[in-house]
């Protein structure tokens, strides 16, 4: 499995393994980075490579992030109906219970990104349980990073219109009450810790998390379904043994799938919830 | 006889067991604050537990972080 390193880090020349060897070998059994491979809408169009799966799954999910939100914004009463009413409550989770609490009171001009970024991640994780696509989006780097990157810029940016950029820059890299003689140890290490390490961690939280997800799913699922059409003895077991075991292996991965459900919903609440912790220190006013 | 010695298999997975350690503790810590602290006060436990979920997600990002570098680097 050398050269997975081009999952994580898309590199020029793919860490020196080529893609078309691997995704063409289409070895997707035992489940390893084979399973992650994109699949082109229409490969025999020669320019469109770039239509694959996980694009058309991205901009669907988009779609019924946009479509929810409008379907349940329309129409509104005093009085809510249940479609209203289920709309609140979903709505309230991330203003009241993520923007409002960690942000303080000038919290309003962050609900939508914050809404954004929950519902998108949220119906993003649920792609890799729902049938159809049975692929979590976010186990492809490129969509995390992007995620990771406008968070960044975010946090980063309302911090240095606030402070202005050398007040942001100390505020950030030098806690208050720091010893002169400490400075040359804090100073590198906070912004390391605080403008380098934080994106790069908000990426790869969410990335592992649904691609390690994705590949326990595979295992179980594949593996027990190889086991269950067993018709010859693998590895001297005898073949009732073997079938036994993959219809263990197939029901132990229903609990696999729920315990994806949990991750996808905390994965989702996290990422929106660090988002808003990060921009409430780049806007605290404490000295 | 030093074949008998010789150990063989991947080395990431060994690496990845010792990466389990630290996380597994902590993620122990934190639910085992979220009991004792519904101990003392039942009524402050919704709160608790919404800490306690972004806690456990932050100290498991190193525990899979682990997992997943453990297949990517070779």
């Amino acid at each position: 499995m050398g050269g997975l390193l081009s999952l994580v880090i898309p590199l020029e020349g793919n860490g020196g393994v080529s893609w078309a060897a691997v995704c063409a070998g289409e070895h997707s059994f035992p489940p390893s980075q084979a399973s992650f491979c994109s699949r082109p809408l229409f490969p025999q169009l020669q320019g469109m490579e770039w239509l694959n799966n996980h694009l058309v799954q991205a901009v669907v999910g988009a779609l019924i992030v946009i479509g929810f939100w409008i379907f349940v914004a329309r129409n509104q009463k005093v009085v809510p109906g249940k479609r209203q009413a289920f709309g609140e409550m979903a709505y309230d989770l991330v203003r009241n219970g993520i923007a409002r609490d960690i942000l303080g009171h000038d919290f309003k001009p962050f609900v939508p990104w914050l809404l954004t970024l929950f519902s998108f991640i949220l119906v993003n994780n649920l792609f890799g349980e729902m049938f159809f696509f049975m692929f979590p989006t976010f186990s492809k780097i490129g969509y995390v990073y992007a995620l990771a990157l406008l968070s960044w810029l975010l946090y980063n940016g309302v911090g240095i219109r606030r402070h202005g950029l050398f007040g942001y820059l100390r505020k950030a890299c030098l806690p208050p009450g720091v010893p002169v003689a400490l400075w040359i140890i804090i100073i590198p290490l906070e912004f390391l810790s605080n403008i380098i390490v934080r994106p790069i961690t908000l990426a790869l939280r969410l990335f592992a998390n649904l691609f390690a997800g994705h590949l326990v799913v595979a295992v179980f699922v594949v593996g027990g379904s190889i086991l269950l059409e067993a018709n010859e003895a693998f590895g001297g077991f005898p073949i009732p043994l073997l079938k036994t075991a993959g219809a263990v292996s197939i029901i132990f991965s229903f609990a696999v799938f729920a315990l994806e459900l949990l991750i996808a919903f905390i994965q989702a609440y996290v990422f929106t919830v660090l988002t808003a912790q990060y921009v409430a220190s780049a806007l605290a006013e404490d000295h | 006889m030093l074949q008998l010695l010789e150990l063989t298999g991947s080395l990431n997975m060994i690496g990845y067991g010792l990466a389990t350690l630290g996380p597994a503790l902590g993620v122990a810590w934190v639910f085992s604050s979220v009991i004792n602290g519904t101990a003392r006060q039942p009524e402050a436990r919704g709160a608790m537990l919404s800490t306690a979920w972004i806690g456990f997600a932050v100290v498991e990002a190193l525990a899979i972080i682990g997992i997943a570098l453990a297949f990517v680097l070779k």
